[in-house]
């Protein structure tokens, strides 16, 4: 049966297609010259171990001269080629091979502060690491839910079976002997139990076991690199304890879509600039005396970046839309909300007052039912018309990557007459070729969108959000809105922050570097998915999204995927229940702009060897990730009759070597990644 | 066809479905036991037969919403209705009331200090901000939120729980805690979201809230959203608050024990008075109710070194389950905090919503707190300083003028001004006209150089309505002279005469 035969092809180890190598680990040549970056990245004592699958990532990246890099973005690496800490020392024997007639070595300060720099944001390794993110053209597609194997979903129901069953075993026994640890768990005293027993036991018996993936401290900048701060535990998660030590890992985990997580360059200058000039806080609320002219610039400032005539900014992300839709919508208002809508809205909604009702994430075709049955029906029992509808979308979920369908939601708009609002939490600067969010993105007017809420949490490495609408609407919700009365004024240096963000996105600031900000980001991201769907992992989400969740399904491989990632100093989010639904938990990377190709081959290298390990290569390949047809790609003879299969309707599972993934990396990812 | 041939016909199909039917495995069971019950028991087969022939109809009839009244429609009828049908604007025309206030917004030009500059270039002392110590404009607090900036950056670009911890949060959780003296701490990176979000992680639907009738908007968006059952007692009266408890435990004696919590503020937001903490203990303790209490207002200011009422009323903090208070105002970092015993704080961890699903706060607001709570705990006359000059203020305004009283406590560095209620029959003075009068106030302070601002409450759709009497904000802050304190205060005083007597 060929079609069995094309399955089991990726086990057969005699083919030599790229497809062929599940199980295959890369080969890890000696290196002989490798990129600056990476060796002054593994310089620094702490990260010698992640050095070997970096240097092999590097040296595969051929033709990538550092001196032919294009102006970087920090100015310090304007200088001359630096060498790292240890060749620079003078009793290292490699000095010997230097010619250090040629140039001046830097000092160790300068050196070390170079170093510091590019662990905040990486020098981009060649000119061609850039993409432009916008949408093709076109319908927009729906993203391709891929779905492993049913052994996979099948272990995975049982993982939470037994997970479960020993649960109870273990409290049946604990509730016995170990009393005192139940103890808030049950009534006492005439006090009613402070948690209930049974919405505890999913943190107790479950997330415990996981908790050293969770929270873990933190110190330094958050950009490419972040330093863990080193934990143990005696007592099986319950306490830890900080073994005093650090680890240097390439960070992707942070919300750092443009890298504006830095504490040198222009950001930082003017954000203590202003801490000099203007002081710590604002210790007002806005509506008293928490006004200043840093407030009314940097809100004119976002109004034109995101294309509104008016915003205002709050102190608090979640704290924005918690308050902003009891100042929009009430009783005899219909708030129509996607169904994996963030908590912030869920939580502003149910103040509101507002009837709720939910439909399928990004199914245009549910909410038009939905749309079609409330205006027909009205409102439940009295059958009155509804005052107004308001869909509440999100522009790019957090959790799955994928983006809102804003053209689909636009013509609903145009026949239903809904006012809409786009939460662009994680949108906003990482999409559009501008950096403006998913209007710009799909090339849509902004006054389309009725209001437009963004945090300035994650793309400009600030705090806080904002909500960007018509003058009219702005000012009646300042009057209105619970967060502009009580909410605490955001600080001068948060402030100057986002300005000084805003304005190099723009190229107002520093001309150059906020267009090589958005370019990179997009490359990344498109770089990164695209290697991950070769190498076979299932991979959720719209191509241009920097959010790249990879589905783990069986829930111990959350903290075995973590333990792996950290083991080669990479820093990884994990999700599972009830963040996702129950059978797809997942790691999540975070891709930024401060990345480097090479970081992104030393992920996809870690992810290779950690996907054979944890048997993670499940995808079938509907989506995408295939070889495209290309004439140089042509197979041999004794081959052609898998090639045409693989080209017809059954997709073949993509399994790539690591070796080819990055090879052919570059320059196929600005194709469809489907 | 004759009827012998469909009769033979007949047969042989019924001997072909019994062939059939006997093929089928385990039906010979089946027969049996419909056999022995015919003959056994005749009725059961009858009612088993006729539940069979309902599950048949039951399985074959149409489907039905289970909406009630809904009107079926044709699609065209939609469309119509669809085409009809016309939304109200998203937001209404704004009220007068509205217009004003969005008309009389102060921009402060520069850093908010005691004398601020304002936008129309004028500069004005500054009581209308909570920087009661003058700290943001100090310069060691400065360059310590520098050197923070330069190894932080500013966000931490992440929550809490993923990476989002920064050893400094952990810092300043510690210091808060041991400042208060609980056992643990959590940070939220609001203050206005933190209570609004501590009481739902732990009073769900029915759990038992009694609340003062007066807490701050905060807190009723928090007993909003936890749809727990809610008795209000008159605000600060403690027998009310007695034959609640006593009422809420009569009821519940025979049911199930749920959680019950009292909620209260330690200064309230809205009228600036105290509670009686020690005799809220009293009470929670014989009712056996927990105690969230709001410090939002409190905390920094009231007590010896500014540990909050705690401290004030010569309490134990572990005696509270929760107090929630504000690291924004006085201490010019940012957010909230709740602390609590280590069982509440571990909670919050995994349950506040505005805890997990919110960015960090930024580093350098957080030293700033830590390194302010240190400066409150290692120089207690500056917390003294601060009350002399509440008191130098307050006695410029309370008992000399005629028109208004202040409902704040003494201790409070926030004055809220009233109109006194013979003012406001005798004028007849409805809730519009007194904002009217006292914004002009409020201009009149300005023209002055004086800066303060009115009372800034909005209404919410939670029942029952809360009416916050329209008010006057005064704020003392220590950055200017006990002179210009008190010249302030006969200022503002004399202002609120001239606006009042001009009023017919």
């Amino acid at each position: 049966m060929p079609r069995r035969f094309s399955n089991n092809s990726s086990n057969d180890t005699t083919t030599n297609s790229p497809s062929s190598g599940k199980g295959g680990i890369a080969i890890k040549a000696p290196s002989v010259k490798s990129n600056r970056l990476a060796q002054l990245f593994s310089s620094s004592p702490k990260s010698k171990a992640d050095s070997q699958p970096t240097l092999a990532a590097s040296q595969s990246t051929g033709g990538n001269n550092p001196n032919n890099s294009p102006p970087p973005i920090s100015s310090a690496s304007l200088s001359l080629p630096t060498i790292s800490l240890s060749t620079a020392t003078a009793d290292n024997p490699a000095m010997d091979e230097m010619p250090t007639t040629l140039f001046q070595p830097p000092t160790p300060e300068e050196a070390r502060r170079q170093a510091k720099a590019h662990a905040q944001f990486g020098v981009i390794g060649h000119p061609s690491h850039r993409y432009s993110s916008r949408h093709p053209g076109g319908v927009f597609p729906e993203p391709v839910m891929d779905e492993p194997p049913y052994y996979y979903l099948l272990t995975t129901y049982i993982s939470y079976l037994i997970l479960i069953a020993f649960g109870h075993v273990r409290d049946f026994f604990g509730k016995r002997f170990r009393e005192e640890n139940y103890r808030h768990l049950k009534p006492r005293n005439g006090y009613g139990a402070l948690n209930s027993d049974f919405d505890n036991f999913y943190v107790r018996r479950l997330k415990l076991r996981i908790n050293d993936c969770f929270e873990r401290p933190v110190t330094g900048v958050p950009g490419r690199t972040i330093t863990l701060i080193d934990r143990g535990t005696n007592d099986h998660n319950h306490h830890f304890y900080l073994t005093g030590t650090t680890t240097d890992t390439l960070n992707l985990s942070s919300y750092n879509y443009l890298g504006f997580a830095q504490s040198e360059g222009p950001c930082a200058d003017i954000a203590e600039d202003t801490v000099r000039k203007y002081g710590i806080a604002t210790p007002s609320t806005r509506a008293e005396a928490g006004t200043q002219d840093l407030h009314v610039e940097v809100e004119d400032l976002i109004a034109r970046f995101v294309g509104k005539e008016a915003s205002m900014v709050f102190s608090m992300g979640f704290g924005t839309n918690a308050t902003v839709f009891p100042a929009l919508v009430g009783k005899g208002d219909l708030l129509i909300s996607d169904e994996l809508n963030h908590a912030s809205i869920r939580f502003g909604a149910r103040l509101s007052g507002a009837s709720i009702a939910m439909f399928k994430h990004n199914d245009m075709k549910d909410l038009e039912l939905k749309l079609r049955e409330a205006i027909s029906q009205g409102q439940p029992r009295t059958h009155r018309p509804w005052k107004k509808i308001l869909v509440v979308v999100e522009g790019l979920y957090s959790m799955e990557g994928s983006m809102c369908n804003l053209p689909g939601l636009v013509a609903l708009k145009h026949r239903y007459k809904f006012n809409l609002f786009v939460d662009e939490a994680h949108s906003i600067g990482a999409v559009g070729p501008a950096g403006r969010g998913v209007c710009d993105y799909f090339s849509i007017d902004t006054a389309e969108v009725d209001v437009l809420m963004g945090t300035l949490t994650k793309s400009f490495g600030a705090n806080g959000g904002y909500i960007a609408a018509d003058k009219v609407m702005i000012d009646k919700l300042r009057a209105t809105n619970p967060g502009i009365f009580y909410g605490e004024a955001p600080a001068p240096a948060v402030l100057m922050q986002i300005s000084s963000a805003l304005r190099i996105i723009n190229g107002e600031l520093v001309p150059g570097q906020g267009e090589e900000r958005l370019q990179r980001l997009a490359f990344n991201s498109r770089y990164l998915r695209l290697g991950l769907k070769r190498l076979g992992f299932i991979v959720y989400g719209h191509d241009d999204s920097p959010i790249i969740p990879v589905l783990l399904f069986n829930p111990a491989k959350m903290p075995a995927f973590s333990h792996e990632m950290l083991r080669r100093k990479i820093s990884v989010v994990v999700v599972g229940y009830p963040a996702t639904p129950l059978v797809s938990s997942r790691a999540r990377f975070c891709v930024s702009a401060a990345h480097t190709k090479d970081d992104l081959d030393r992920v996809l290298t870690a992810c290779d060897e950690i996907g054979n390990v944890l048997q993670l290569k499940f995808s079938t390949g509907i989506a995408g990730g295939a070889l495209p047809p290309v004439e140089e790609m042509a197979p041999p003879p004794e081959m052609e009759k898998e090639w045409h299969r693989k080209r017809s309707a059954t997709p073949t599972p993509p399994r790539w070597r690591i070796e080819d993934v990055i090879r052919r990396g570059v320059q196929d990812v600005k194709s469809p990644l489907y | 066809m004759d009827l012998q041939e469909t009769q033979r016909l007949l047969t042989e199909y019924l001997h072909e479905l019994a062939h059939l039917f006997h093929r089928v495995p385990g039906s010979a069971i089946f027969l049996r036991y419909v056999k022995s019950s015919y003959q056994d028991d005749p009725i059961r087969s009858a009612v088993e037969l006729f539940l069979f022939l309902f599950a048949v109809r039951y399985l074959l009839a149409p489907k039905y919403s289970t909406k009630p009244g809904v009107v079926p429609l044709t699609e065209d009828e939609i469309d119509d209705l669809v085409d009809e049908w016309i939304p109200e604007p998203l937001v209404a025309q704004p009220t007068a009331l509205e217009e004003m206030e969005v008309e009389k917004r102060m921009v402060i030009v520069g850093p908010v200090g005691p004398k601020s500059k304002l936008a129309n270039g004028r500069t004005v002392n500054n009581l209308c901000s909570f920087n009661f110590y003058n700290f943001n404009t100090n310069e060691s607090l400065k360059e310590q939120a520098i050197q923070t900036l330069r190894n932080y950056g500013v966000g931490p670009c992440g929550p809490r729980g993923f990476y989002g911890t920064q050893d400094v949060h952990m810092k300043t959780e510690a210091d808060i805690a041991s400042f208060l003296g609980t056992a643990a701490c959590i940070m939220y990176s609001q203050a206005f979201s933190t209570i609004s979000s501590v009481i739902p992680a732990f009073s769900k639907r029915g759990d038992i809230i009694v609340a003062d009738k007066g807490v701050s908007f905060a807190i009723r968006k928090g007993i909003q959203i936890s749809r727990s059952i809610v008795r209000w007692y008159e605000h600060n009266d403690m027998e009310d608050l007695e034959r609640v408890l006593a009422k809420v435990t009569k009821e519940q004696a025979r049911k199930p024990l749920t959680r019950r919590f009292i909620i209260t503020e330690g200064l309230f937001e809205s009228y600036g008075d105290m509670v009686d903490l020690p005799k809220i203990i009293e009470l929670r303790l014989k009712y056996k109710f927990r105690l969230i209490l709001d410090e939002t207002w409190s905390f920094g200011v009231l007590g010896r070194t500014g540990r909050g009422i705690t401290e004030h009323q010569n309490v134990d903090a572990a005696e509270v389950d929760m107090i929630v208070g504000s690291l924004a105002g006085p201490l010019v970092g940012g957010g909230g905090f709740c602390a609590g015993s280590e069982e509440i704080v571990h909670h919050q961890r995994i349950s506040a919503a505005a805890y997990t699903f919110s960015a960090a706060l930024p580093a350098l607001l957080s030293t700033t707190a830590s390194a302010t709570i240190n400066l409150l705990q290692n120089s207690p006359e500056t917390v003294s300083q601060l009350r002399e000059f509440t008191k130098a203020m307050r006695a410029q305004l309370d008992p000399r003028s005629d028109w208004v009283y202040c409902t704040s406590a003494p201790e409070n560095p926030v004055l809220i001004l009233v109109i006194k209620p013979e003012v406001v029959t005798s004028k007849r003075l409805t809730y519009e006209d007194q904002q009217y009068l006292l914004q002009d106030v409020v201009d009149e302070c300005l023209a002055n150089g004086v800066l303060i601002t009115r009372l800034k409450t909005l209404e919410d759709n939670f029942q029952p309505k809360q009416v916050v009497p329209a008010g006057l904000k005064v704020c003392v802050t220590i950055g200017l002279t006990k002179k210009e304190i008190e010249k302030a205060g006969t200022i503002i005083r004399h202002a609120i005469t001239k606006v009042m007597s001009k009023k017919k």
